[in-house]
């Protein structure tokens, strides 16, 4: 069996099982809705308020989301075991890990997707002037966050205080990721394109991308088997 | 004999920090920042003792995943917490030098950032050890967590850079440096000084986090009868 089909039998079996309940996407999604409404309380929501920060405010917003689906990665293979089963199936630690990051790469992104549109009708902000280069800065931006988000739902899923570790450690591990995509989510709401200046923040995402999804590759093996 | 080499660095970190202080003390007072700029000879020795630190605390985290022996787990936890107490010194010395001549306790610079993210990871590492219950999975996690820490430093830095910086340029050891050589001298002892200090520290912390194996050790032996 070719390791991109083993891959793709772990990303179906995830996202069937999420797919059958829904409940990290579901929960996620109401999360970003209702944090899209409290920060309206925070700021003046003008339209020109708003496209200042709107890259702070979407990627505070997906990447709260994101770690819901994140959380339950893993998590939801504790009932009867199943963790155990997958870590004793005859796939690789690298194999798992890629067909999981997957997965949640794809239920991270759809809640994004939903959540977009929201955000635009919300806060009268006119996000898709620029729609391509958004779809790009979220398609990086959403991968750095889903690589560190899986390999830590690995580590943290059976310790104490799971829920609250997970955030607490990959937070200020995705600084740069997040710095970088809010810095372009900005400049592009703005309708500023994409120039030399903030080329050199694409190259961080793609950077941190490459970096974190080959150290998670190398140490996933070690983190699930010891 | 291990025990009669620390006390005699601790003895000598402690002499040669005293005559610093007194050596900082008789300082004048510099021209442009008054007497503020003497917590820099805390400062950068702060910093020095972190970076020792945490460098150990990576290095010894590959060791243990090679080797998984546990000396190399205890050594990573040792480093790591001393490691943090001196980015605590380190970010508490640069925020009182910035009230007084920036006039602001903090900015969002390059170096402040990457510091305060530094910080973050590294009181996630200790309380990631807190959450794990048995002793190897804690030491395997904690070794994976450390090397991914580590990594990010470097690039949460570079990338800061990028759009703002105002933490001042090296004056010390620099071509551009405007420090008197006695006043660099110093500097450079402090330096030994505390780091010889971080290191008594560790050793210390590492007997305790062996002293506390054992006990465990024991404590399953006569569980077991």
């Amino acid at each position: 069996m070719g390791l991109i089909r083993q891959v793709f039998i772990i990303t179906a079996k995830d996202l069937r099982a999420e797919l059958r309940t829904k409940e990290a996407v579901n929960a996620a999604l109401a999360f970003a809705v209702m944090i899209l409404v409290l920060f309206s309380f925070a700021f003046d929501p003008e339209e020109a308020t708003t496209q200042m920060i709107s890259g702070g405010l979407l990627w505070i917003v997906f990447a709260f989301a994101g770690t819901l689906v994140l959380n339950r990665s893993f998590a939801r293979e504790l009932p009867n075991d199943c963790l155990d089963a997958l870590v004793a199936a005859p796939v690789s630690g690298a194999v798992l890990f890629l067909g999981k990051a997957l997965a949640n790469y794809l239920l991270v992104t759809a809640v994004e997707l939903v959540a977009l549109p929201v955000f635009g009708i919300l806060y009268n902000v006119r996000w898709y002037r620029q729609f391509w280069p958004v779809m790009l800065v979220l398609v990086l931006g959403t991968w750095g966050i889903t690589v560190i988000g899986t390999i830590f739902s690995a580590l943290t899923v059976n310790i104490r205080l799971r829920e609250v570790m997970l955030p607490m450690l990959t937070y200020p591990m995705l600084v740069p990721a997040l710095m970088g995509a809010m810095r372009l989510t900005t400049d592009l709401v703005q309708g500023k394109p994409i120039d030399d200046d903030s080329a050199v923040w694409l190259k961080l995402l793609v950077s941190f991308d490459v970096v974190y999804t080959a150290v998670s590759l190398l140490l996933v093996e070690t983190v699930l088997v010891g | 004999m291990r025990d009669k080499i620390l006390y005699g660095l601790g003895v000598l970190a402690f002499l040669i920090l005293a005559r610093d202080i007194y050596a900082i003390a008789r300082f004048p007072a510099e021209a442009n920042q008054g007497y503020a700029f003497k917590i820099l000879f805390f400062h950068l020795p702060a910093w020095a003792a972190a970076g020792t630190a945490v460098t150990t605390a990576l290095v010894t985290s590959v060791m243990f995943l090679v080797t998984k022996n546990f000396k190399y787990d205890a050594t990573a936890v040792a480093a790591t917490e001393v490691g943090v107490a001196f980015i605590s010194v380190g970010l508490v010395t640069g925020s009182i030098w910035g009230r007084v001549i920036w006039g602001i306790w903090w900015t969002w610079d390059a170096r402040l950032t990457s510091a305060l993210v530094l910080w973050l990871l590294y009181a996630g590492y200790l309380m990631l050890r807190h959450a794990v219950e048995e002793p190897t999975q804690r030491a395997t996690f904690g070794a994976v967590f450390s090397i991914f820490a580590f990594i990010d430093v470097p690039i949460v830095y570079f990338s800061i850079r990028w759009w703002r910086t105002q933490h001042p340029s090296p004056v010390f050891f620099s071509s551009t440096g405007s420090f008197p050589p006695d006043w660099s001298a110093v500097m450079l002892w402090n330096i030994l000084a505390i780091v010889m200090l971080a290191v008594v520290i560790v050793a210390v912390r590492l007997r305790q986090e062996e002293t506390q194996r054992e006990i465990d050790h024991l404590r399953r032996l006569a569980h077991a009868f």
